[in-house]
This record gives structure tokens, C-alpha cells and sequence, in this order.
């Protein structure tokens, strides 16, 4: 049996302290789930590990053999592979499949290879992680579940004995999800030891041999999964904090319609949908990935316009571009948040007053005094942890992100606000933020249109569900009957009576 | 085996490494680097030659530097929204051409021979920006096809000759027109022995400087260029802040181009074509100065004021000019060497 095993491992950037000594030990055949809020640490352990960041102390063993990992080659040798989250920076889009999954024959094999035996080699890998793909087809027309299993086929290429998963389901479907899970099983027999991060629970319950939880950069649980419970782990991922899933049991006094759409074409999907939200309603959107919901969501808002009008109030309005729908009164927080929500090298009163910047500018300059005070305002409402509102948004965590990301629309006042996945790689804490103030939007009389793929986020909260597939809306239920099973049944494509994946 | 570790020691033994020299050296360097580099160029030259440091000295490079920062604060505009003018230099051969052209071939008023270039010029930005906004060219390959457009225009206007006063005319005689007393005090006259180009420079960077921090269509620009697609999604007019990126960039080239053509008093061919690298080298160096790490007014003129100071001094030192191209590019890598060595980190 291999143990990898890390000692109070330290690393800082600047003057942020990120791991106080964090120890944690992998064994061959072992599933390790690795959890933790934004910001605990997870991430940047993993990269110390994967020798994408030297440490500034502790120590790494293997098999009780110190280990010397500064640069990622030093922990390819080791045996030690990583499959980001982000798939798409570790994979060359440009080449085919197979020229991927055998990557590292260009770094370690002959000169020549030939393409016969290449292909031969990636259809191999290609079997063993289930994947039944052409090995010369381009890697750009794969799915992201797809490149995610070309990146573990291209890790196990090597003799691998360690593999780190960094939230490999966090864009997956439940049937991508379920099938990956049946891959690293079979790895897990084939004796490779696995170190899986992931934020959803249920998963590490099923998969997991060990759990660690990490916060503040301090281990506060290490245990075997099997001797811990959910309510054990979130606790020590937040601290002494007690956990309240919001479960709002009164209906919310429901006012006139305020956004409705018919027969709205979706330039992203080809399709047409017909949606209303009304006054203080939380109409929640579900649909797999691919069904067509952020597509949707921008065609609402006017990121990709459609040659359809909406009716607003009951006034027709055509949003052809997302100015016109901020006028409007459409708010939009967008999936990519850092992407296309917020501006990583701008600070957080920046972020928040850009959609209003006009209400603090007389004659063409900026009044920065007042936007500092009202943002300010927001940043202590919002709860976004920060030292000073002059901080750049690249220094605050994913979570205090995402609410600066949401925060921006609460000072335009709208009526209809857009949520596009928005509790995506946040943490618990940051996600009982989020649901708070999606609430307190409703309760003063917004409309709240919430799309996502998260089912219990949809169950715990909604007025009504929609359910999407195939960027059409397939079915919609009411807050009492919505169940996990009635969504997936519309969600998987079951009314139409076949199942298609 | 559940832990709880909290070695709060750790975090003092953190603390401790950090104020090492290196550690505390650095950050300096990063905001001062620059600043630093031209205390010490001066230092260095005045000890060498004892004219460095005089005040005819002073105008001259802030003189021979403002016609640079002017174009140069156009290419920072355009850095500013992510985008990259490589057609100032061009542009303002055109503005010279014009505006010699419209003195000594058309007699024209002084007045005249600066609306006509700024016009053309302004032309010449809205084409930049059909290409870059409206096509969706890369900023970099459609302001290099305007470069070269533009370019050849001007050389086909004048037959390839520069123009001047009393030149001889292809149809007989000579040319009617000449260079105005008024026009040329725009690039040779001073206003209490500071000389006009060093007025006028010192009046665009610090206008413009302000219109870049403290306004709404400042913070914009930056907005546009810090992310697009989220400036879009917040209501920005991205596309519309660009276009007026490559006006605005535009019409300094011409700026300068006009100045050009005063201070030498004719209308040279290709002259701007030698402007570009140095404006593009003055706009990076500013991305050091005082650790903004982004592209700005006041670094852009701290920048060109680098280059000029070494040049100066090197030309009074008797280094031969094909070699201070060497020390110009070092310089360059220096101030960038450090801006990416900070950002990495």
C-alpha cells in the first residue's frame, strides 16, 4: 500500500495566511473527500500538492519518503495526477481526442509515433474510463462531461498512483455525474488513490472512504465517511454557525404579473418558451445542463437578444440589448461570475454602483464620497466580507463575489431579477446569503425568475417551478406538488415517454 | 482522529519571514521603480556633463517629448479599453501632410490647417472603430491594415515628396502658400519661456488624467476594457466606448501630427511612422509608474519623459543615435519585467 501524506503543510500569499499547517494523508485504493467553504484552503492545497504552488513549509512524504514536489513534473513523477475544474486549460481544444489523452508520449515518448498505435494507445484509455468516442474526432466537439473523462483517461495514461479531483461534477448532469462515479470506482480497485473535492454532500456520502474538512486553513474534521453524518461535515465546514435551510412554509402574498412572455423565441436554443413571474413570486427554472436555461436567461435580459418582445407591466417592450432591459427593470446575475458578473481587477464599490454610476455623477464626474458611502451601505447589508470597500474583487472569496455580483442590481431597483445558477461553487454559508436575500426580494414585492440545476434549492424556496429540456419548458408545478422525482421526470425528457440521456 | 489544529504560532513565524528585505524591497521598487530610473538618469548625466542640468536643457527634452506623449496618451486610451491603436503613427504623417497641404499648397488660415487635419483624423478613428466594433476585427490586425491604408494615402497625396514653403510645383512655378508665423508659434513659440508644445502637452495629460479618474466616461472606459462582457451585462454601451476610444486616440495622433508639422516647419513624409514605437514604449513604461498596473495618463507622460531624458543625455554623451534604440528597449523590459513580476505574484 502507497501513502502520500502531507504534514503541516503552510502557505500564504502576501499577507493572507491561506493553510496554518494542514496535515492530511491519502492511501492507495481510498477515496479521500476533501471539503471545505470558499476560501478554506481546498484549492490551494491541492495545487501545492500538484506542485502548481511551492509551499512555504511542512513536509510531503511518500511511503515515508520525503518528497521534493516545486514544479508539476516533480509530482508526475510521484505519480501524482490532477483533473482541474476548469477541464478546458488542461486539455488543447485544437488536437483530436487521441492526441490528448496521449499527451504525455510527446512530453516522455519516441520521437516517432505512429498514428496507428496512437490511436490504438487512446482507444484503450478511452475503454477504461467508459468513454465511446472516435479517438481522432476534435477534442472541440466533445461535451464537458466528455473532456472531463478524455483528462482522467489522459492522467491514467501513466502509471498513476494518485489522482486529485477538483469538483468534477460541479457542471455534470445526474447521469454524467453517476457514470464518472462508476469510473473512479474502477480505479479505486485498481488501487489508485483518489482526493475528491466536491461541495455537494450527497455525493462524498455515496462515493467516499475518508472525509477531511478544511476551514480557515485548519483541518476541523478527519474521519471516516461512514462514521460521520451531513449535518457533522457542514457543521465543521462553517463552524459553530448552525445550518438553517431556508423552509419558508407560508405562501407569499402573490401580486399582478410583472414579466410575462409568449411564444418567446430563444435565439441560443432555437426554441420557444412562454413564462410569467408576478409580483413577490420566486419562479424557479430547472433543467439539466444543456436544457437550455442560461440560454434562456440571456435572451430574458438581452445578452443575446431576441427578435421577440416581452411585456412588462403589461407594456410591450423588445430588449434588444441588456441596457434596454436594465431600464426596464430586468436585473440579471449572470452564471460565469467571473466572467461576465463582476470586474476581478475593480473594487467593490466599483462593482456595485456600475449599473447606477449616473446617479452619482453631476456634470460628468463621479461624486466619489457619495458612491463610497451608499456602496458601503450595501457591502455592510449584502454581508460581503471585506477589509475595505477599495479592495479589488480578485481578493475576495467566490461567495463575497457572487454577492457583489447580485448586489450591483439591488441598487438599480429593478422589478424582475434573473438568477442564473447563482449559488454555483459557493459555500454553504455564502449560499444561506444568497437564498436570504433572493427572499428579501420577494418579500418587497420582486419578481425573481431563479435558474439552476439544483433541485433542493428549488424545493426549499420557489413559488413555482418550471422545468426545461431540450430549451423547451417542459413542465411546471406548484410549490406544494414539486417533488425531486416530478422535476427529473420532466427534466430527463420522461413525458415524452422515452428517456433520452 | 478527528483534529483540531490551531497553531496560532504559525502564523507569528509567517509574520516574521515577511519583513524580509526582499519582501519590502520589492513592493518599492514596483510603485517607485520607475521614478527611481529617472532620479538616477539625471543624477548620472548631470555628473557627466555639466549642461544636463540647466533649464534650456529642461525645455528641450520636455520639448522634444511632447509631440510623443501626445501620441502616446492616444495609444493609452485605446490600452485602456483593451484595445491597441497601431495606426497613430501613420495618422499623424497624414496630420502633417494636411496641414502643411493646406497652408503652403491652398493658402489657407491657420485655423484651417488645424480643423482639416483634426477632421481627417477623426475620419480615420471612425474607420478604426467600424473595423474594430462594427466588423469585429482584433483591435491589433485592423488598426495594422489602417496603418498601412492610411499611410499610402498620404503618400499618394503627395507624390511621395514632402512639402514645403516656395516648393516647386508640378505644373510649373511654386507652391502659393506658406508656412504662417501663427501656425509655426503652435510648435516653435514659448509663453514665458516655456515653450507651446510643452504647454499644450502638459494641458492634454492633465485634462485628460482628469477626465480618466474623475468622470463617469472615464471610469467607463476602464470598465470596458477591464471586462467586457460584464460591462455589457451591467448596461455599459461597450461597443459605443470603444468606438470613442479610437476617436479620442485618433485625434491626439492628429494632435500631435499637427505639432509635428509646426516645430519643423514642413510637411514631412512618413514622419509620424517613428512616433508610434516610442508612444507605444511610453504607454507600457506607464503601466509601472506608481504600481498602477494598468495603462495612465500621468504614467504615459512619466514614461515619454523617460525616454526623453536618456536620449538627451546619451545624444550629450556622444552615443551614436542607432545605439540608444538599445538602451530605449531595455528600459521597456525593465518596466515590464517588473509590472508581470508583481502580477504573477
Amino acid at each position: 500500500m502507497t501513502i502520500l501524506s502531507l504534514t503541516s503543510i503552510q502557505k500564504s500569499f502576501g499577507e493572507q495566511i491561506v493553510l496554518k499547517g494542514v496535515d492530511f494523508t491519502v492511501n492507495s485504493g481510498e477515496v479521500h473527500a476533501l471539503l471545505g467553504a470558499n476560501g478554506a484552503g481546498k484549492s490551494t492545497l491541492m495545487k501545492i500538492l500538484s506542485g502548481d504552488y511551492e509551499r512555504d513549509g511542512g513536509i510531503i512524504t511518500l511511503n515515508e519518503k520525503e518528497l521534493t514536489i516545486k514544479t508539476p513534473a516533480h509530482a508526475k513523477a510521484a505519480g501524482i495526477e490532477m483533473v482541474v475544474q476548469e477541464v478546458d486549460t488542461a486539455l488543447v481544444s485544437s488536437l483530436s481526442i487521441a492526441e490528448n489523452v496521449t499527451m504525455n508520449t510527446f512530453i516522455t515518448g519516441p520521437a516517432f509515433f505512429s498514428w496507428k498505435k496512437r490511436y490504438k494507445v487512446a482507444q484503450e484509455l478511452l475503454n477504461r474510463v467508459g468513454l465511446t468516442l472516435d479517438p481522432a474526432m476534435p477534442l472541440s466537439q466533445c461535451s464537458l462531461a466528455e473532456k472531463q473523462l478524455v483528462l482522467i483517461a489522459k492522467a491514467i495514461s501513466r502509471n498513476i498512483s494518485f489522482i486529485i479531483l477538483d469538483e468534477p461534477t460541479a457542471a455534470l448532469s445526474t447521469k454524467e455525474a453517476q457514470h464518472l462515479f462508476s469510473v473512479l470506482r474502477e480505479l479505486q480497485k485498481q488501487n489508485v488513490g483518489i482526493i475528491y473535492i466536491s461541495h455537494r454532500l450527497p455525493e462524498i456520502m455515496e462515493l467516499s472512504t475518508k472525509v477531511t474538512v478544511l476551514k480557515d486553513g485548519y483541518v476541523t474534521l478527519q474521519k471516516e465517511t461512514s462514521a460521520c453524518t451531513s449535518e457533522e461535515i457542514v457543521r465543521s465546514m462553517l463552524g459553530n454557525e448552525l445550518v438553517e435551510l431556508l423552509n419558508d412554509e407560508e405562501d407569499r402574498i402573490l401580486g399582478d404579473n410583472l414579466l410575462e412572455v409568449k411564444q418567446f423565441s430563444v435565439p441560443g436554443t432555437g426554441e420557444t418558451v412562454s413564462l410569467s413571474v408576478r409580483e413577490g413570486e420566486i419562479v424557479g427554472v430547472a433543467g439539466l445542463v444543456g436544457a437550455g436555461k442560461t440560454e434562456t436567461a440571456r435572451a430574458l435580459f438581452g445578452a443575446d437578444p431576441s427578435k421577440d418582445s416581452i411585456y412588462m407591466k403589461g407594456r410591450k417592450i423588445r430588449i434588444s440589448n441588456p441596457q434596454k432591459a436594465i431600464s426596464a427593470g430586468i436585473g440579471f446575475v449572470p452564471e460565469e461570475r467571473r466572467k461576465e458578473g463582476i470586474l476581478v481587477d475593480y473594487n467593490v464599490v466599483e462593482n456595485l454602483t456600475l449599473p447606477v454610476l449616473k446617479q452619482f455623477t453631476k456634470f460628468g464626474f463621479i461624486q466619489r464620497k457619495r458612491e463610497k458611502t451608499e456602496a458601503e451601505k450595501w457591502i455592510k447589508q449584502l454581508g460581503i466580507k471585506t477589509q475595505k470597500s477599495s479592495l479589488l474583487l480578485n481578493h475576495l472569496s467566490g461567495g463575497n463575489q457572487q454577492k457583489a455580483s447580485i448586489g450591483k442590481w439591488l441598487l438599480t431597483d429593478g422589478d424582475v431579477y434573473i438568477f442564473d445558477e447563482p449559488t454555483k461553487g459557493i459555500d454553504v454559508g455564502a449560499k444561506q446569503d444568497v437564498f436570504q436575500c433572493i427572499k428579501n426580494l420577494a418579500d418587497n414585492k420582486k419578481g425573481v425568475l431563479y435558474f439552476t440545476s439544483e433541485i433542493q434549492e428549488l424545493l426549499a424556496f420557489c413559488d413555482r417551478i418550471l422545468v426545461m429540456y431540450d430549451g423547451k419548458i417542459a413542465g411546471e408545478l406548484t410549490k406544494n406538488e414539486a417533488t425531486t422525482e416530478k422535476i427529473m421526470h420532466y427534466a430527463t425528457g420522461g413525458h415524452y415517454g422515452t428517456v433520452r440521456s | 482522529m478527528a483534529q483540531y489544529v490551531h497553531k496560532e504560532h504559525v502564523e507569528n513565524d509567517i509574520n516574521t519571514t515577511k519583513l524580509s528585505l526582499q519582501e519590502k524591497i520589492f513592493p518599492f521598487l514596483y510603485r517607485y521603480g520607475t521614478l527611481l530610473v529617472i532620479l538616477l538618469t539625471v543624477i548620472g548625466f548631470s555628473l557627466a556633463n555639466d549642461k544636463f542640468l540647466s533649464y534650456q536643457n529642461f525645455t528641450d527634452i520636455l520639448r522634444s517629448v511632447s509631440i510623443i506623449t501626445l501620441l502616446a496618451i492616444g495609444v493609452t486610451i485605446s490600452l485602456i479599453v483593451g484595445g491597441f491603436d497601431l495606426s497613430v503613427g501613420s495618422t499623424a504623417s497624414l496630420a502633417t501632410v494636411t496641414s502643411a497641404a493646406a497652408l503652403v499648397l491652398y493658402r489657407q488660415e491657420t485655423i484651417i490647417a488645424i480643423l482639416i487635419p483634426i477632421a481627417i483624423g477623426l475620419l480615420v478613428g471612425l474607420l478604426n472603430s467600424f473595423f474594430v466594433v462594427k466588423v469585429r476585427l482584433p483591435d491589433l490586425l485592423a488598426t495594422l491594415a489602417v496603418m498601412y491604408i492610411i499611410n499610402g494615402l498620404h503618400l499618394t497625396f503627395t507624390k511621395g515628396f514632402s512639402i514645403y514653403n516656395n516648393m516647386p510645383l508640378s505644373e510649373g512655378g511654386t507652391a502659393p502658400g506658406v508656412f504662417l508665423p501663427s501656425f509655426l508659434f503652435i510648435g516653435q513659440g514659448e509663453i514665458w519661456s516655456v515653450p507651446v508644445p510643452v504647454i499644450i502637452m502638459l494641458i492634454a495629460v492633465i485634462v485628460v488624467h482628469v477626465i480618466l479618474q474623475q468622470t463617469r466616461f472615464g471610469r467607463l472606459l476602464y470598465i470596458t476594457g477591464g471586462n467586457e462582457e460584464a460591462a455589457r451585462l451591467s448596461g455599459v454601451p461597450v461597443q459605443r466606448y470603444k468606438m470613442y476610444a479610437y476617436l479620442l486616440s485618433a485625434f491626439f495622433a492628429t494632435l500631435a501630427g499637427i505639432l509635428l508639422a509646426a516645430r519643423i516647419g514642413t510637411g514631412q513624409v512618413s514622419a509620424g511612422a517613428p512616433l508610434l514605437m516610442d508612444g507605444v514604449a511610453a504607454a507600457f513604461i506607464g503601466f509601472s509608474v506608481f504600481g498602477a498596473g494598468k495603462p495612465n495618463v500621468i504614467g504615459t507622460f512619466v514614461g515619454a519623459v523617460l525616454i526623453g531624458i536618456l536620449l538627451n543625455g546619451l545624444t550629450m554623451l556622444n552615443v551614436p543615435y542607432y545605439a540608444q534604440d538599445i538602451v530605449k528597449g531595455s528600459i521597456l523590459i525593465g518596466a515590464l519585467a517588473f509590472m508581470y513580476y508583481e502580477k504573477k505574484k
